[in-house]
């Protein structure tokens, strides 16, 4: 106890000196974490995106659809599937598609799309896109062959509310057909791309065009209550269902899978450069400390602390001083942290680019309290690894040279 | 009863190849109660000699026993406990911790010894009152003038209860008042406690306060005064 109250006093011997390196502590950190939250939030919003508007948490095909998306390798009684899986516990909600790569055309020009058929109140269920849509109405007023398409494609096409689209293709039958859409709503999700590729009808309507059975669709994407259960319920889909293929959105997009791990190790050495720099700049400080005290330290000795008290002083002053610094930072960083989680950051003046990525750019900041005790630790450790060198030297000094110096 | 006996202590400084004797075969025997100044020009050996007695530095050769313990065998971590419970230091600069006040600088010695509170703190206020240091308990050092400093120092030197109290040039930084009154104090703790005092010093007043006055030269005693 009484070492920690003269180690806290030394500490506000020089108080400009502890106070830049406080500081310093205190700004590292409270960037590190602030940048972390960022990004974190950055991914996981792309994650929410991926499973509340793309891809859903789980996905079943036709075992050969994957591979090769062609509308023979459907899901027969889908409808009966759904159900089945709608009773599986865990599993929120159910929405069955019928989709088919082709082409769609306005009176100006004409791009390659995939056409989701979907049940529009189911698919309410499942994904968000009900939300995104910025013009005209969902697909629900019960007008006759509405589209959805997104704003990316609509500037392509050149095609505003009401305007008609046609779409081409060949139906089950090998006939080559053509059935127009009015367009009935423009959505906007977070990620250009999809919006560009992705058009929505109802799935009766275009299982009619196709002369495919409306109980029939590609796939069944299935919401669940939470994302931890992913691996556990695919698992007992797919005991349910060995004939067809049963893929997590990870398995269907391995690219948000690299981007969520490759955050982590990006992360961190981040906060790994972060704490070096503390750490050096921490043993610069404590080493002028310990030498500017020499002689003060050699009294210490000479009047009979041991080594070890005189080791341990150091260290609770180094590790006082970062710790103090370091919970300053913490601090700052979740102030920052739950600030812009709330009120969010907006990136879109610096990159458009991210949209066409996928990413939101209104970023709200995410960061989870283990993560922040994880630093928070790492903090400690740096004090302790930065105190060692500076003490050793206090510990080099001998008493009667230490005296001498004024002698 | 002998607190310090020293047999043949030498020192001998490798200096770039050429030997210097700091000390060379100095004998000599400190009984309880003594007022001895130890004087002599610089590079006498005052200093070496002080830091030897004090356990501060070993010596090359001979044998220093203090209350019977040779303290010449004594690794340095012994020697570190050791000073702690047998010698009180005062020092020429009053190196007083800063950051603590009067009284927490005279109670840190005991709690290195793990002295009970209630101890600690009735001990502190009777050596502070015994310095006429009342009422300026709660000043850090940077508040206290330098005799008032040395002061704190003397009791600190004594709150250890050690078997006598070295002091390196005690007044050296301090006015003649102050010089006064420190001797005056000492004195009185010698009478009246019968407190071992050695002094290095260069002060003529020191010198005429001292029961004993040991003057060294070249490493070597040439004379040894009892008063």
């Amino acid at each position: 106890m009484m070492l920690i109250a003269v180690a806290w006093r030394n500490i506000w011997r020089n108080k400009t000196r502890s106070l830049v390196i406080l500081i310093s502590v205190c700004l590292g950190l409270a960037a590190g974490i602030f940048n972390m939250a960022f990004y974190y939030g950055m991914v996981d919003q792309r994650i929410e995106t991926v499973i509340k508007t793309e891809a859903s948490h789980i996905q079943v095909h036709h075992p050969s659809y994957l591979a090769n998306p062609e509308k023979v390798f459907k899901i027969d009684n889908a409808e009966q599937i759904a159900e089945q899986i709608e009773a599986i516990p865990g599993v929120k909600s159910v929405s069955k598609r019928i989709m088919l790569n082709t082409m769609i055309q306005s009176p100006t020009a004409g791009s390659g799309v995939r056409i989701m058929g979907i049940d529009p109140e189911k698919e309410k269920a499942v994904t968000n896109l009900y939300t995104k849509v910025i013009e005209g109405n969902y697909l629900d007023s019960g007008k006759r062959n509405p589209i959805l398409i997104g704003k990316k494609l609509a500037e392509k096409l050149k095609v505003k509310l009401k305007s008609k689209v046609v779409i081409t293709l060949q139906d089950m039958e090998g006939n080559m057909t053509a059935a127009s859409f009015r367009v009935e709503g423009i959505y906007e999700s977070a990620n250009t791309t999809f919006d560009e590729m992705n058009v929505f009808v109802r799935s009766n309507d275009i299982a009619h065009v196709l002369l495919l059975d409306e109980k029939s669709a590609h796939e069944i994407a299935v919401l669940l209550n939470t994302n931890d259960q992913m691996l556990q319920v695919a698992s007992l889909i797919a005991a349910k269902l060995p004939k067809l293929e049963v893929k997590n959105w990870r398995q269907i997009m391995p690219e948000m899978n690299l981007i969520e791990s490759s955050l982590d190790i990006t992360m961190f050495i981040f906060i790994i450069i972060i704490l070096l720099a503390l750490l050096f700049g921490i043993i610069n400080t404590m080493l002028m400390a310990v030498l500017e005290r020499a002689k003060e330290l050699g009294m210490l000795m000479a009047i009979g602390m041991t080594k070890r008290k005189i080791f341990t002083m150091i260290l609770l002053e180094t590790v006082l001083l970062s710790l103090f610094g370091g919970l300053l930072g913490m601090g700052v960083g979740w102030m920052l942290n739950i600030y812009f989680s709330i009120y969010g950051i907006d990136i879109s003046v610096w990159s458009e680019a991210y949209r066409s990525m996928g990413f939101d750019t209104m970023i709200y900041t995410k960061l989870s309290f283990g993560t922040s005790m994880q630093i928070a630790l790492m903090i400690f450790a740096t004090g302790i690894i930065a105190a060692i060198y500076p003490a050793m030297k206090a510990l080099k000094l001998n008493p009667a040279d230490a005296l001498r110096i004024d002698m | 009863m002998k607190v310090i006996e020293v047999h043949q202590l030498s020192k001998i400084y490798n200096d770039s190849e050429v030997k210097v004797f700091a000390l060379n075969g100095v004998d000599m025997i400190i009984e309880e109660g003594e007022f001895t100044a130890i004087v002599g020009p610089s590079g006498s050996g005052k200093t070496t000699f002080l830091n030897m007695i004090g356990g501060l530095d070993q010596p090359t050769s001979g044998e220093i026993s203090i209350g019977g313990t040779d303290i010449s065998r004594l690794s340095s971590s012994q020697l570190i406990d050791f000073r702690l419970h047998n010698i009180g230091f005062v020092f020429q600069a009053y190196n007083l911790i800063p950051v603590l006040t009067a009284k927490e600088n005279v109670a840190f010695i005991m709690q290195l010894q793990n002295r009970p509170k209630e101890e600690r703190e009735s001990r502190t206020m009777e050596l502070l009152k015994a310095v006429g240091l009342e009422g300026r308990e709660n000043s850090r050092p940077n508040k206290l003038s330098g005799g008032q400093q040395q002061r704190v120092a003397v009791a600190r030197a004594l709150a250890s209860k050690p078997k006598f109290v070295l002091a390196d040039e005690p007044t050296a930084n301090l006015d003649s008042k102050s010089t006064e009154n420190l001797l005056e104090i000492m004195e009185e703790l010698n009478r009246k406690e019968n407190i071992t005092f050695i002094f290095s010093t260069h002060d003529q007043r020191v010198v005429h306060k001292a029961r004993r006055v040991i003057t060294l030269e070249d490493g070597r005693i040439i004379s040894d005064v009892r008063k």
